[in-house]
């Protein structure tokens, strides 16, 4: 069943890389294989028992048997809920970019679907070389990505983008030769624990580039302005949470020692990444810039949310990260509809836009308010989770939490009334469209999912975890 | 009646096939009408490389403990037949991707010398003392130093001959005066009674076995022993580079391995130090000089500099896991040096002038196949995942990680974090930028279709791709051959 998921996106993108078909043939294709992944996901999720504890719908295979290396995959509750979020936003990307008619459709639905399948395959691995291995394949389609239909500065977007993603990839690889080898076996299920700082330090280096944190997010900037909407809505929504679950399956479970000792210095680091990251998204020219530095404040939230090490914590950050996968392609696609009718996202160019195009300025306020995390939504479930999870370690991270709430409700009201209300901009034409049936078509199930998640966050906070404890969840089973 | 020693023939049998398809070729020149003396000279030595790769898998099969044959000047064991299988097939490779290069009418002698050459590396491999080591490493070299001037119409190739010839005989040189103090030291030319001799760390024995590895150093261009290298690289017929770049490293690399271990286990705590300086050397010059590089060939020049650092450091393991790394990082090299080359000689003959990474602009869309073969052929030089370089540094790491050299895999991650800085450069000049102004492609439309290139890229490809997904069963055999030497 998990081998399924992982393969049929990429059979997907073998046979559409193949298919000499027609450009709307091709992207229909590629679509119809994106939903689907979305029905085989549900499938999988109704065969999964949220109540037992252990790994579930798993398979192994043994890979390399001299070093220990085994094609081992299968979901626990959390890798399952970000699994389903990561389909969901690839059909809905891959829709967007069916939409809009990409140049190349052939190669170009073919590096997305292979960026699905890689991005399930790191969440489904229960193998650290396997873990590896998806986690690096994930950039080989998003360099092409960025690279070739990106905008104006796509190179330079690329090569900060790799050089900063190889950077930390290498480092986590040094590590995962030298606890592999240490532990005689690459098994996440068979190996024990380390207490060794500088292979831990590697593996974090990696994941906080990758989601990326405080202050390791140089590349963010220009690669979300750069890349493609859709390609952009990926990376912040799915791939930046692939460090979420490097952190909860390797980081906790596999250095507990490590992970104390660094504790503080990662809170504070994540503290200031989500104050840092509010400001300049408020301060930001752009509609582009506000969603991606929001992002970087959202993943240090999320941050802070595993490691106050602790039951409410994790659930909150489990729940916060699918509720912000969902929230930022949303506001990504969005942003990208809106640009595609200005021509611009230059917030000074725009304006007035809910005059005349209701379903638009009921869409973006409907997703922007709960992005700003209005009491009785998903995030606003989230990151009450979250915040009531730091209390535990210190006051004064929970007050920070309760800053970024703030400063998040300032920036999205800032981008709701730059787009929708003040003066029509000089870029808002009387003639541009409201949202077209199939726009709306693929931004409504976003915000379905994320409007059913709102009036039951249980269904996630609740069944992420064996047991009632994740705390104990990750210090036992997932040890 | 004079006594005869017992030659086991089917431990020859590799040699002898190349060698007997190299005269075949080399008398097509006078026996075959030029019309055809193409066809039958590729088929003769296309034919020889198969014969020997299929020779040296039986050799492996039949040759689970290691025997000394003639005199003990050469061995019969799994390390020398696996070698020989990896520089078969990639001399069988070359044959394909050099069946369309453009040369005047020297057929006979390319294909001659191209077998002979193999031969000469398939014998190297299994020597077993310095007299044959020293005829196997002259046997190729000779024909490698006609080869690479072979393209008489160009300066640069003739250049990059010259040069070949004087750093390569200096080379030779050096060893041969290394193998001379060795003798000197200890009475002995085969490599187990050298090590039997047991002359301690005599001063004569350290200087020869400094000079002998310098000596390797040269063929497996590592630096500071490099400066050959990218001029001859570059300066070569680009089949002949393919050739080069894939299968003197490889013989070079299983001799150095072997010598070293059969011949000077006292002295280990020596040579592990100087090969792991050469190889942390080779990795940082290497891979700096390849930042600045234009031209596709030479860049891939400095790029196989910084792979000689990687295979040196699975060498200073001096372990068992050390070898098999060796051995399984060698299959997936040998292809991706081979693919890579043969199609910036499809780019060379489509353009009709040296191929720099201008030069590749737009060739990933205008030549999807080529394209994406070349995209993987880069990502498995930078240790990409989903191909065999990946499992090959991999390898590496974990047995230098193992032998307790853990800097040494520091020093590796940074030098592929360096790597990938040219190797998606050569990516983002295949998609990511439209070609200049003025037509890049020569005038007279496109080339004519070349079947065997493609074959032959199909096949680099494939054994790139597939060691990732069946690296078990290659680290297996790997670890058979491996197991042929006394760690």
């Amino acid at each position: 069943m998990t081998t399924a998921l992982i393969l049929l996106p990429l059979a997907g993108a073998l046979v559409v890389a193949v298919l000499p078909l027609p450009r709307t043939t091709t992207a229909g294709l590629a679509f119809f294989v994106a939903l689907m992944e979305v029905g085989l996901w549900i499938v999988a999720a109704s065969r999964f028992d949220f109540d037992d504890g252990g790994l579930q719908l798993g398979t192994s295979q043994e890979w390399v048997e001299s070093l220990g290396i085994s094609y081992s995959v299968g979901f626990y509750g959390f890798s399952l809920w970000l699994v389903g979020a990561t389909v969901v936003v690839s059909a809905a990307a891959i829709g967007y970019a069916m939409w809009v008619g990409r140049d190349r459709p052939r190669a170009y639905h073919a590096l997305m679907l292979f960026l699905t399948g890689a991005v399930v395959a790191t969440f489904a691995s229960q193998d650290l070389l396997l873990f590896y291995v998806s986690f690096e394949a994930m950039l080989i389609p998003l360099y092409v990505l960025v690279g070739v239909w990106g905008g104006a500065r796509r190179v330079a977007a690329t090569l900060t983008f790799v050089v900063y993603t190889m950077a930390g990839s290498l480092l986590m690889l040094a590590s995962v030769v030298a606890f592999g080898v240490t532990q005689g076996t690459f098994s996440l299920l068979d190996s024990g624990t380390s207490d060794n700082m500088w292979i831990f330090l590697g593996f974090a280096v990696a994941f906080a580039v990758k989601a990326p944190l405080f202050p390791f997010h140089g590349w963010l900037p220009l690669a979300y302005r750069e890349a493609p909407v859709e390609v952009a809505a990926v990376l912040s929504a799915v791939v930046s949470k692939t460090a979420i679950f490097g952190f909860l399956r390797i980081g906790l479970p596999k250095f507990p020692e490590p992970v104390d000792d660094l504790t503080v210095v990662i809170l504070v680091l994540a503290g200031a990444g989500l104050v840092y990251g509010s400001v300049l998204a408020f301060r930001a020219p752009d509609l582009r810039g506000i969603v991606a530095y929001s992002s970087l404040a959202q993943m240090g939230l999320i941050t802070l949310g595993v490691f106050a090490l602790n039951d409410l914590g994790l659930d909150g950050a489990v729940l916060q990260s699918v509720a912000h996968a969902l929230v930022s392609a949303t506001m990504f696609l969005l942003a990208g509809m809106v640009e595609r009718r200005c021509g611009s996202g230059d917030l000074d160019t725009l304006g007035g836009m809910a005059q005349g195009r209701p379903v638009l300025a009921t869409v973006l306020l409907t997703a922007g308010i709960i992005a700003l995390a209005v009491p009785g939504s998903a995030t606003f479930a989230g990151e009450f989770l979250i915040m009531a999870g730091v209390y535990d370690e210190g006051w004064g991270y929970a007050a920070i939490v309760a800053l970024g709430i703030v400063l998040a409700a300032m920036y999205v009201l800032r981008l709701i009334s730059a787009v929708l209300h003040v003066r029509p901009g000089s870029a808002v034409r009387e003639e541009a469209l409201d949202l077209r049936p199939g726009e709306l078509a693929l931004v409504l199930p976003l915000v379905g999912c994320l409007l059913a998640l709102s009036a039951w966050p249980a269904l996630v906070s609740q069944s992420s975890f064996p047991s009632d404890e994740p705390q104990q969840a990750i210090s036992r089973s997932l040890r | 009646m004079i006594e005869t020693p017992n030659v086991d023939w089917l431990a020859l049998s590799p040699t002898l096939a190349l060698l007997g398809a190299s005269g075949v070729a080399l008398l097509t020149a006078v026996l075959v009408p030029a019309w055809m003396r193409k066809g039958v000279a590729a088929s003769a030595a296309l034919v020889g490389f198969v014969l020997a790769a299929v020779l040296a898998g039986v050799v492996f099969d039949e040759s689970a403990t290691p025997e000394a044959l003639l005199a003990e000047s050469m061995v019969r064991d799994r390390l020398a037949a696996l070698a020989q299988v990896i520089l078969a097939v990639t001399g069988a490779v070359v044959v394909l991707a050099s069946w369309a290069e453009r040369r005047r009418d020297w057929h006979s002698e390319y294909y001659a010398l191209l077998a002979a050459a193999g031969a000469g590396m398939v014998f190297f491999v299994g020597a077993e003392n310095l007299m044959t080591l020293f005829l196997g490493l002259e046997w190729f070299s000779l024909c490698l130093y006609v080869l690479v001037a072979l393209d008489t119409d160009r300066a640069t190739s003739l250049e990059a001959g010259l040069k070949y010839v004087i750093v390569g005989g200096f080379g030779s040189a050096v060893l041969l005066f290394g193998s001379a103090l060795v003798f000197g030291a200890t009475g002995e030319l085969g490599f187990s009674q050298i090590a039997a001799a047991g002359a301690g760390n005599d001063a004569f024995l350290v200087a020869g076995l400094a000079m002998i590895l310098a000596g390797l150093a040269f063929k497996v261009s590592a630096a500071p022993f490099h400066m050959w290298t990218p001029d001859v690289y570059q300066g070569a017929p680009t089949s002949v580079t393919a050739f080069m770049s894939a299968a003197t490293k490889t013989a070079a690399m299983v001799v150095t391995l072997r010598i070293l271990l059969t011949a000077f286990p006292e002295e280990r705590e020596i040579w592990t130090v100087a090969v792991a300086v050469i190889a942390c050397v080779s990795l940082v010059w290497g891979n700096l000089a390849a930042l600045a590089q234009r031209d596709v060939k030479r860049l891939l020049a400095y790029s196989s500099i910084s792979h000689a650092g990687f295979l040196l450091i699975a060498v200073s393991a001096a372990s068992e896991r050390g070898g098999e790394a060796l051995l399984y990082y060698l299959v997936p090299y040998s292809a991706m040096s081979v693919g890579a080359f043969a199609i910036v000689a499809a780019r060379e003959r489509e353009l009709d002038r040296p191929v720099t990474l201008e030069g590749l602009a737009g060739l990933g869309w205008e030549r999807p196949l080529y394209g994406v073969a070349l995209w993987v052929f880069m990502l498995g030089f930078a240790g990409f995942p989903l191909t065999g370089g990946f499992f090959g540094k991999l390898f590496v790491f974990s047995a230098a990680y193992d032998a307790g050299d853990w800097w040494l895999v520091l020093v590796g991650v940074a030098a592929t974090a360096v790597s990938l800085a040219y190797y998606l450069n050569v990516v983002r000049w295949l998609y990511m930028r439209t070609p200049p102004a003025a037509p890049m492609v020569a005038v007279g439309g496109s080339p004519p279709s070349d079947p065997a290139l493609g074959v032959a890229v199909g096949a680099a490809v494939f054994v790139t791709v597939a060691s990732f997904f069946a690296a078990q069963p290659i680290l297996d055999l790997a670890s058979d051959a491996a197991a042929s030497l006394p760690f």
